[in-house]
């Protein structure tokens, strides 16, 4: 609390925050900021008070979602308090501004409390000669092997050397060398040479994921940083320390040598690999998706992300993915039937219609005026709830309108406390709201059986699942008389789809996903999906658009904001006012 | 802007000395060093500093010493480079280098010669040398490949050898390089 005997009043504002100065600019900063762990309020510092500035502090250790360490001394900067005089009253210059003493020594900006009408100057002639002498002595023993480290691109001590350092080095003794490609665990390589250890890594599996496995032995510049003996770096949060170590020590097994960032496309997407929904980057070159990092959302995963949903990515550009629309006409002109000449004019048909083109135009004609003509009833729909809340929304349409049996496969998995969701579907909750998934999930799977058994459910419509696997076997589906199939790999489902159409990853196409506490967060398209395959939103709303009549939307946007007007658990949610980080609807 | 044609005067409409004019340039230059080369048999000898086409070079234990840092992919203008970098398990045969590319491809027809390539390149891997005349019947033999630019490019007698000395710096603090 301000003492007023100190005179400290005249530096608190009436809402109770401390006014300071950073570099010459007023600012009012909060007395408190919760702990990034465990959310006590704790006295805010002054790299937080520069952040609010917008002022750029370089640090290495400092990481604004772990505990302070304060050991890299990269954010020294120099500052200056209120003087005081005999009385405790601050004292003033003439022109009414208060008078300051500067403080013979820095401080570390990531640990020092600010104090009210502190002066906080990051951008001295000293502050400069600091951040160079700290890079000179971390660069003393560093390898400098950026033509080979996975991180040059996106290091903090390339980037720092090249802003702040010094283009010299003096030392010429030789260079104190450590293990070099160390096996830390499953999924992470280490390098010793080149960590500065910052202990950010320590602390992260320490703190945030509660594996206390890594540490630092010996000690000045031998220092080496590694596992604890017996224990072996493997929890499913490991990655992300590959995020958070500044330099190239810590590099994913799965990433290396892979690509250098500077040629990834950057695409804001989400996780679809539970029902957690993390916000993620993807980083794309020429169609192939090589890597997801996490991207902050404090909502829903704040700066991280599991190594199983990060690693789960191969699908998208396996070989066998699903290209070719499929109908039984297209299966009758089959290239075998009819020898050499056959198999090249349906090629160049093929060629022809590729793509967006009229392939996909005669299929769903055919299809809409097959559903056109089945009696209400006869029909039932399978969606998966990986498919996304605008797909699920227009089947929904199209089961209203087909009088049709609807429901969804649930699919589970073992969670844990911090990330990771034991329902593995990206929006099992998009799935309920909009009218797709029975309660509980899975629960109509076996009346569809049965009434594709009785005979009375004669048309199946199936997306993104292998229902084989979930009750309906093969023998059923033969059964059937119309099977219409959407997928992205295949499975033996699609292998006995009248109808086939190929379909899109999360990362091919832009869409919705609703997670496990209602958080509605859209993302983007990375990729472009491979032969025909499109998105599944835009040829399904041409089929419901031909079915049902009613217009649908030709653009992502517009169908978005059409579902949330006609679901009631999307109201008020635009494409646009989702922004990148995503609503949370009351569920 | 109209330029009236001058009128010629009459030693110009005489014809004649002009002929004889011309004919004693000529008669000069028949009797002077000839300039011509017999091209392709007789071949021009390119000053030092010309840029011809990039190469990879080998170091003296034949090691290729490019290392896949994919700078050169980058700063190329015409995106003639293509580099296949490694992959999680790194090279084989490189030691402490740990990288080396496994395709590296030019493409001659679209290099302009600018050497950048070489300018970037941190290993001293790529070198601008002096061939000025590539030919090629078809597009896909001007794409380079790593084996052929390598045999084109030859060994590079490096005197920093900077890996060989951080393997033999490490093993002298008995650390495995
Ligand atoms: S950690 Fe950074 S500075 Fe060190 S070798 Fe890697 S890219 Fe270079
Ligand atoms: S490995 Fe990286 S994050 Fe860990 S202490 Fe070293 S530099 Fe810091
Ligand atoms: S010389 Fe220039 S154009 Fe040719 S490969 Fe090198 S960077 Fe590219
Ligand atoms: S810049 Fe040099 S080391 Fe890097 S990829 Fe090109 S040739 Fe290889
Ligand atoms: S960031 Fe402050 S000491 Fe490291």
């Amino acid at each position: 609390m301000p003492n007023p005997s100190t005179g400290e009043t005249q530096f608190i504002s009436p809402s109770g925050m401390i006014k300071v100065k950073v570099d010459g600019k007023d600012l009012e900063a909060p007395r408190t900021m919760p702990d990034p762990i465990s959310g006590k309020p704790l006295p805010t510092t002054m790299i937080q008070a520069c952040a609010l500035a917008h002022v750029d502090v370089p640090h290495y250790c400092y990481h604004p979602k772990l505990p302070v360490a304060g050991n890299c001394r990269m954010c020294l900067v120099e500052f200056a308090t209120p003087a005081l005089g005999p009385d405790r009253k601050p004292l003033m210059k003439p022109d009414g501004t208060p008078k300051v003493t500067r403080s013979p020594r820095p401080a570390i900006a990531c640990a020092t409390p600010i104090s009210p009408g502190v002066e906080i100057y990051t951008n001295t002639p000293a502050v400069k000669q600091m951040r160079e002498a700290v890079l000179e002595f971390l660069l003393i023993n560093h390898p400098l092997d950026c033509p080979i480290c996975d991180q040059a691109g996106e290091c903090k001590l390339q980037e720092y050397s090249v802003d702040y350092g010094k283009s010299d080095s003096r030392f010429v003794e030789p260079k104190v060398h450590k293990p070099k490609r160390v096996d830390l665990g499953p999924r992470i390589v280490l390098d010793d040479e080149r960590c500065i250890l910052c202990t950010r890594c320590i602390r992260f599996t320490k703190d945030v994921v509660g594996d206390d496995a890594l540490g630092i032995v010996s000690r000045g510049s031998y220092s080496t940083l590694t596992a604890y003996p017996g224990r072996t770096f493997d929890n499913n949060y490991t990655l992300n320390t590959v995020d958070i170590c500044p330099v190239g020590a810590l590099t994913s097994k799965d990433f290396r040598f892979q690509m250098r960032v500077w040629f990834l496309k950057e695409t804001k997407n989400v996780c679809a690999s539970c029902a957690t929904g993390c916000n993620i980057i993807i980083g794309s070159r020429e169609g192939k998706v090589y890597r997801f990092e996490p991207r902050e959302n404090d909502a829903v995963n704040s700066n991280w992300m599991c190594d199983y949903g990060r690693l789960n990515y191969k699908w998208i550009g396996q070989a066998d993915r699903l290209r070719q629309v499929q109908s039984p006409k297209s299966k009758v002109q089959s290239p075998k039937s009819n020898g050499q000449a056959r198999n090249v004019q349906v090629t160049a048909e093929r060629l022809l219609l590729s793509g967006q083109g009229s392939i996909w135009k005669s299929v769903i004609a055919e299809i809409s005026t097959k559903l056109g003509q089945i009696p209400p009833g006869s029909a039932a729909i399978i969606a998966s709830a990986r498919q996304t809340n605008e797909e699920l929304y227009l089947l929904s349409k199209l089961a209203k309108k087909l009088g049709a049996l609807t429901d969804s496969v649930p699919r589970t998995g073992e969670g844990d406390k911090l990330l990771l969701n034991s329902d593995r579907n990206p929006n099992s909750l998009g799935a309920r709201l909009t009218g797709i998934a029975a309660d509980p999930m899975g629960s109509n799977l076996p009346k569809i059986a049965d009434g594709i058994r009785s005979g009375k459910i004669k048309t199946l419509i199936v997306f993104g699942e292998d229902v084989t696997k979930h009750g309906i076997s093969t023998e059923l589906l033969a059964k059937l008389e119309t099977l219409i199939v959407s997928g992205i790999l295949p499975n033996e489902t699609t292998r006995l789809a009248q109808y086939l159409l190929p379909g899109c990853a999360h990362a091919e196409k832009r869409g919705t996903f609703t997670n496990s506490k209602g958080r509605v967060q859209k993302f983007l398209k990375a990729v472009e999906p491979p032969g025909d395959a499109r998105p599944e939103w835009e040829f399904l709303h041409e089929l419901v658009f031909a079915v049902a009549g009613q217009d649908g939307f030709a653009t992502i946007e517009g169908l978005f904001n059409q579902m949330a007007q006609d679901v009631p658990a999307f109201k008020g949610l635009t494409w646009a006012g989702l922004g990148d980080t995503g609503i949370t609807v009351p569920v | 802007m109209i330029i009236p044609r001058k009128k010629l005067n009459l030693w110009e409409r005489l014809y004649l000395p002009a002929i004889i004019g011309g004919f004693k340039i000529t008669l000069r230059h028949f009797f002077r060093k000839k300039v011509t080369m017999q091209y392709p048999e007789e071949r021009w000898v390119v000053p030092d500093g010309y840029r011809g086409a990039p190469y990879l070079v080998e170091d003296q234990d034949k090691r290729i010493k490019c290392v896949s840092c994919q700078l050169c992919e980058f700063v190329c203008p015409p995106k003639a480079i293509r580099i296949v970098p490694p992959g999680p398990s790194g090279a084989p045969d490189v030691g402490n280098v740990e990288k080396a590319p496994r395709e590296f491809e030019i493409d001659m027809l679209r290099c302009i010669f600018c050497g950048f390539c070489q300018e970037v390149c941190p290993e001293e891997a790529i070198f601008l040398m002096q061939d000025y005349s590539l030919t090629g019947t078809t597009r896909q033999e001007m794409i380079y490949n790593k084996e052929k630019l390598l045999a084109l490019g030859g060994v590079h007698q490096d005197n920093i050898r900077k890996w060989k000395k951080k393997a033999e710096e490490a093993k002298a603090q008995k650390v495995p390089p």
